[in-house]
């Protein structure tokens, strides 16, 4: 990390005009200045290179143009133009990827009305999590500064939650840091098991109660699929029929039951995966993606088999009071052995910050480095289909990327710069500016 | 039947016994991590009885105790976390805004796995709190991690007494809010603080003199009978924090109620209090500083409700840079497992010394508990809480992998069990379902307001769910 003297220097330096602006109309320093991102061309140098995809590059330089990664290597002229980064000493990682979190969609958890992650109602596909990202919460530049530049956001209540969607940590509408609107359909799976201790159901009536929510699904599915049958009919030959009406939450379901978004399924416990796993089967056309997947180790194999790919993650405590107290560590190394594809996915809001910590967990507990590397960006990136651009370093991509001073697992170290889409990200959140306004708030008392 | 009996009861004492077992070993060649004394590379270690006897280079093992090799490693005393609540029964009497006259002592369950899982990562010690429910909360009790002991065998021998205060939101919210009963505001809080203060120092007043009086009745001296002051419980607890007997760990989180706290605490006198959570602290660094008040705080945690809407994960680091003694806690049975990690963000946040940092998870909040002349450093004389590490505790590809309470071995990597059930509950159901992932994930689960949740409202009782 820059001292914070550089910092300080550099925030008066870019925003100089802003400061004048302020001190003339007679306000505090301290009032809101606002670092704006920067895009053009960056050069960083002397780096070594975590390109993920392929291996490690010592002493290297990126070059960036606007939003892209124009080249990469060891042996790079650098025009005159562009703007060097001397990266001596640091490592470089392409942004991190959070499959699976609910960030820009809850402000204060125990404030219900910033909180929009949980629509009223059983099946909700319309339901989409795009439209209601804040591109304002103040948790977005705290996760970023961190590294993690992309995450999936997703809505949580209900039977099908609503659609999850795919965003960049920059920008200043949903619309200009989607990557994917509408990234997968979330599930919500039906537990056939009772909840707890205070599950004081008859285990008939756990039965009965999973077999209708599985047939509400199931019928909710048919429906779909009918519907998307009768408007493709209608739509290849539209003289011959009459037109239907419209349905919107079926309209919804169409580019799930084609196949073309995955249905990410929330499921943990292992009665309730087997069970994903046996109805999987009957969708053949469906794409489907696992989350949580908490006992995940004791079915790895099967889910291998059935080429369900997992988002994870590692620090919470065990599912069940006797299980090995490193399972939730070991959990993403267990099913990568096993031949599962892994990505990191936090669940979280305003500490998606810590994504970086769970892949550094899984690394430690048997997963080692390269593999969760891979599981906190190139992974997440081919599960939801948008390798072509993210997920790693390499020319052609977007230029998603940060500098670190050590490895980026290690919570003592630093990120110094983060780009996004090509955009160098100011180094500022509201956890950072609190800092450098009270770190030596001076002498005066009370 | 007579010896029988004593057969037995001889048994049930062996087993209590053999529960307070204190152990002896000889830890060689580690880097031990002193705290208070910098580390010491290729050091031995020599605890006996349950106690550092020695500490230096080539120390023979005394006949009979166990020698570990640690050469390559890392010794470092046992983590202390000042906030939790793993290991309690019942968290929350909640019924009115100060219950002071209750506390944990006997609301401890020593099977409770989460023990196991924190001594897994190098912890020894805790705080088990009170919750947070009213504004003077219960009793806490300070416990070792002798896990699968007995209830008594928990405590932390002559730890001093502590108490929970809460501010802000949780004590308005079910007091004001739940039930139309001062507290709703944080004025109100103040007041019932100072009422009940007023109250004690009345009480202590009056109960003397009518003792007094009694005796002389009693004596002779006095023709009637005086009007009796009845013993009152919850004064007597707040009588004993007036004097200093009791120390007093808030729950608070916003700047202005913790300096209202300190002009409170400064009217009655009251020293070497704590602040827990204290998500605010670092906008009043300097003045925690001129009262000399402890911090006891997250290392990242914010945003989960509004108090904490104004945070900064830099809080340790500036408190720190500002001189005042802070302590890094769980508060969680999932951030207790690592919180040498959690510790580790303060030199991500603000550059906080790696000595620092790992002061803040041992020294610190034993100076915060009280129990610093025992625990918390490695030093000749204290208690053998230590952890063995395979690398440097603050690295993320560090593990614990042995912990001794007392000299005694209580989790050992290389034998820890696949499945603890034996341990726990054999009767365990294997397959029951779990809470949604994503509730829960590195996430608050306010475990402050553990049995808080069912409160009376004018509707009726009502259950509060997540």
């Amino acid at each position: 990390m820059m001292k914070d003297t550089e910092i300080i220097m550099k925030y008066l330096k870019s925003t100089i005009s802003a400061c004048l602006l302020v001190l003339l109309l007679g306000m505090s320093v301290e009032a809101q200045i606002t670092q704006k991102a920067e895009i053009g061309k960056f050069a960083i140098t002397n780096a070594t290179i975590y390109t993920v995809t392929n291996g490690v590059i010592e002493n290297g330089t990126v070059l960036i143009e606007n939003e892209q990664i124009v080249e990469v290597g060891n042996d790079v002229d650098i025009p005159s133009e562009y703007e060097q980064i001397d990266a001596s000493g640091k490592q470089v990682y392409p942004g991190f990827f959070d499959a699976g979190t609910q960030l820009g969609l809850q402000e204060i958890g125990a404030v219900a009305v910033t909180n929009d992650q949980a629509e009223l109602g059983d099946f909700n596909p319309h339901v989409r999590a795009f439209t209601a990202i804040n591109p304002s919460s103040a948790s977005i530049p705290v996760t970023r500064v961190n590294g993690v530049t992309h995450v999936i956001s997703m809505p949580v209540s209900g039977r099908l939650a609503g659609k999850a969607t795919l965003i960049d940590l920059y920008g200043y509408s949903p619309d200009s840091m989607a990557v994917t609107p509408n990234a997968g359909v979330h599930l919500n799976w039906p537990t056939s098991k009772k909840g707890g201790w205070w599950d004081d159901r008859t285990d008939e009536e756990v039965d009965k109660e999973y077999k209708e929510d599985l047939k509400k699904l199931n019928d909710f599915i048919s429906r779909a699929q009918f519907y998307n049958k009768m408007m493709t009919d209608f739509e290849n030959n539209p003289s011959n029929k009459e037109q239907p009406d419209m349905n919107k939450k079926m309209q919804a379901m169409r580019e799930v039951v084609k196949g073309e978004i995955p249905v990410i399924i929330s499921v943990d416990a292992k009665s309730d995966i087997l069970n994903v796993i046996d109805w999987t089967k009957d969708y053949p056309d469906m794409q489907f993606v696992l989350a949580g997947v908490r006992d995940g180790w004791r079915v790895a194999d099967e889910i291998a088999e059935a080429g369900l790919p997992c988002l994870v993650s590692t620090l919470y405590t065990p599912e069940r009071d006797y299980d090995n107290y490193q399972r939730p560590y070991q959990n993403p190394a267990k099913l990568h052995a096993a031949g599962v594809k892994v990505a990191i996915a936090t669940g979280g809001v305003e500490n998606v910050r810590n994504a970086p910590y769970h892949a550094g967990f899984a690394a430690s507990y048997g997963l080692g480095k390269q593999e969760a590397l891979n599981a906190i960006t190139i992974n997440a990136a081919e599960i939801f289909g948008v390798d072509d651009k993210l997920g790693s370093i390499e020319e052609g991509k977007q230029a998603n990327l940060f500098i670190a001073d050590g490895d980026p697992f290690e919570p003592m170290n630093h990120i110094t710069d983060v780009f996004i889409r090509g955009h160098k990200i100011p180094m500022v959140s509201r956890h950072i500016q609190l800092y450098q306004q009270y770190l030596d708030r001076g002498a005066k008392t009370n | 039947m007579k010896k029988l009996l004593l057969l037995i009861l001889t048994f049930c004492f062996s087993l209590t016994g053999f529960a307070q077992e204190k152990g002896s070993v000889l830890i060689k060649d580690g880097t031990l991590i002193t705290i208070t004394d910098g580390n010491m590379p290729n050091t031995d270690l020599l605890i006996e009885d349950g106690v550092i006897t020695e500490i230096g280079e080539d120390i023979s093992a005394p006949r009979g105790v166990e020698t570990v090799d640690a050469s390559g490693k890392y010794v470092m005393p046992g983590i202390i976390d000042a906030h939790s609540h793993i290991a309690g029964v019942d968290i929350n009497e909640w019924t009115n805004p100060v219950t002071a006259e209750v506390s944990m002592e006997e609301s401890i369950n020593p099977n409770d796995i989460n023990i196991y899982w924190a001594l897994a990562g190098g912890v020894t010690s805790i705080h088990l709190m009170h919750g947070s429910a009213n504004v003077i909360g219960g009793q806490n009790e300070t416990l070792k991690l002798r896990y699968g002991t007995e209830m008594d065998d928990m405590r932390f021998e002559d730890a001093p007494r502590t108490i929970k205060f809460a501010l802000g939101e949780n004590p308005t919210r079910v007091h004001g809010q739940g039930f139309d009963v001062q507290p709703r505001t944080r004025m109100g809080v103040e007041q019932v603080i100072r009422d009940h203060f007023d109250a004690a120092i009345d009480y202590k007043r009056n109960r003397q003199e009518y003792l007094d009086a009694k005796q002389a009745y009693e004596d002779g001296y006095r023709s009637t009978p005086p009007v009796p002051v009845a013993e009152n419980e919850r004064l007597d607890v707040l009588v004993d924090i007036l004097e200093g007997e009791v120390l007093v760990h808030t729950h608070s989180y916003r700047a202005d109620e913790i300096t209202m706290l300190m002009r409170v605490f400064n009217d009655y006198r009251i020293e070497d209090y704590t602040f827990q959570h204290a998500n605010e602290a670092f906008k009043v660094a300097p003045e925690l500083k001129k009262n000399g008040a402890y911090t006891s705080v997250f290392a990242d945690w914010w945003a989960y409700k509004f108090e904490v809407y104004y945070s900064t994960a830099y809080n340790a680091s500036i408190l720190n840079a500002n001189d005042v003694k802070n302590s890094i806690n769980s508060d969680s049975g999932e951030l207790i497992r690592h919180l040498n990690h959690e510790a580790a963000k303060t030199v991500h946040y603000g550059n906080t010394s790696k000595q620092d940092a790992l002061k803040m998870i041992t020294i610190n909040p034993a100076v915060q508990l009280g129990i610093d002349e025992k625990v918390g450093s490695i030093e000749v004389g204290k208690h053998g809480d230590v952890a063995i590490w395979d690398g440097h505790p603050l690295s993320i590809y560090s593990k614990t992998l042995k912990t001794y309470v007392d000299g005694k071995k209580y989790f050992d990597r290389a034998e820890d069990a696949d499945d603890m059930r034996l341990k726990v509950d054999a009767e365990q159901e294997f397959d029951e379902a779990s809470g949604r992932w994503y509730n829960e994930n590195g996430r608050h689960s306010e475990t402050c307001l553990r049995g808080a949740e069912i409160r009376f409202s004018k509707q009726g009782m009502k259950l509060q769910g997540n």
